[in-house]
């Protein structure tokens, strides 16, 4: 991130040099910083009320429910957490929070999840395959509704921005389930590759 | 049928919140009290994101307005006009697997520059939104527990990635041209 930021300015000056349009770029930069400002001030209402339905789901149970339903089918993706009941509530919990947007609740649940799995490692330097599955299907940031980005097409005026929750649905969904199939894929080519060097 | 679905967009989000309010009801949550206290968060996050949101809205603006992204664009045309991408979106794209609340930023400026309600705002709403980023989550959660070797974890994520991003710029396609 520190090079393109760095880039990103450096070459605009660059350009605007030969292209004679510096005092452009000197009034686009006041510009973009105040709208920053106006776009991060109005998103606090949807933000404060979508988090504030998501903490009555975390208050009421619902997070805990769901983490429940999904743990039998997490085994198939986590065989090894067999013995593991501790990190496989938490990557349960983990990826509930994060489905409903709780960013801030679901990453304790997320390192408790790893410390869990470390305990069990052999090598502590090395990620165990369990270890690499719960980061890919991190990475993938499966969300019910995008509440931030929402936030900010509505800040800025959108009829109805709801109408990108489906969409957004449809293109996470299809991005988590690729985490796992590659998780499943490269977690072969590896053990392929230790019986090969055995 | 995208008639259908669009629509069903809209009431996604009322039957999540009635899901929640119903089971709060049988389970005699103190739902009020609840909001009150999550809501709170909000205002956090909102701040939080101040610095970054400036610093790549600025950044993207100046690189825009000197007239260095035509130069790119030259270079990438063919090959997004073919599946019909609109350029702007370029940032999107290369920010979304680095940082977060730049991706944010660069949907800001992605509204500035062509309206809420441009293509280009959707399809990078829509990637900006299915997205996490890869490289945060993997130095937390492997930083937080000492991993030094990530074996195949972050290949995983970035080919996940690059199929979601697929997925975002065909999906938006169906939905939005």
């Amino acid at each position: 991130m520190n090079y393109i930021f760095i880039f990103l300015i450096l070459i605009s000056f660059v350009c605007a040099l030969i292209n004679g349009r510096m005092d452009i770029v000197i009034d686009e930069m006041l510009k973009a910083s105040t709208r920053a400002v106006e776009i991060a001030l109005g998103l606090i209402g949807i933000m404060a009320f979508w988090l504030g339905i998501v903490n009555i789901a975390k208050d009421c149970g619902l997070i805990d429910l769901f983490s429940k339903l999904i743990k039998k089918p997490l085994l198939l993706l986590f065989p090894d957490l067999k013995n593991n009941p501790s990190a496989l509530s938490n990557i349960a919990l983990n990826i509930s929070a994060n489905a409903l947007g709780l960013t801030n609740a679901a990453t304790p649940f997320g390192i408790k999840a790893m410390e869990d799995m470390q305990e069990k490692n052999q090598n502590k330097e090395i990620a165990t395959d369990s270890m690499c599955m719960f980061l890919a299907v991190n990475t993938a940031g499966f969300q019910l509704v995008p509440a931030v980005v929402i936030a900010i097409l509505s800040a800025n005026g959108m009829k109805n921005p709801t109408q990108i929750i489906l969409p957004t649905l449809f293109a996470t969904t299809i991005a988590f389930i690729s985490s796992i199939f590659f998780a499943k894929i490269f977690q072969k080519l590896s053990q392929a590759k230790k019986e090969l060097f055995k | 049928m995208i008639k259908f679905l669009t629509s069903l967009s809209l009431y996604l989000l009322p039957l999540i919140i009635t899901i929640i309010l119903c089971s709060a009801l049988v389970k005699k949550t103190p739902a009020y009290e609840s909001f009150i206290e999550g809501a709170r968060d909000g205002f956090n996050i909102a701040i939080k994101i101040i610095p970054y949101l400036i610093a790549i809205m600025a950044a993207s603006a100046m690189f825009r307005a000197s007239g260095a992204v035509d130069i790119l664009g030259k270079f990438l045309n063919p090959v997004f006009e073919t599946f019909k991408i609109p350029p702007q979106t370029l940032m999107v794209m290369i920010t979304r697997s680095l940082s977060g609340s730049a991706t944010l930023g660069v949907l800001g400026d992605i509204i500035n520059q062509t309206g809420v309600d441009s293509y280009a705002t959707k399809l990078a709403a829509i990637i900006t939104g299915s997205s996490e980023t890869t490289f945060y989550v993997a130095s937390v959660y492997f930083g937080a527990v000492g991993i030094k070797k990530f074996r195949y974890a972050l290949l995983s994520g970035i080919m996940a990635d690059i199929t979601g991003l697929i997925a975002a710029i065909y999906i938006a396609s169906i939905f939005f041209l």
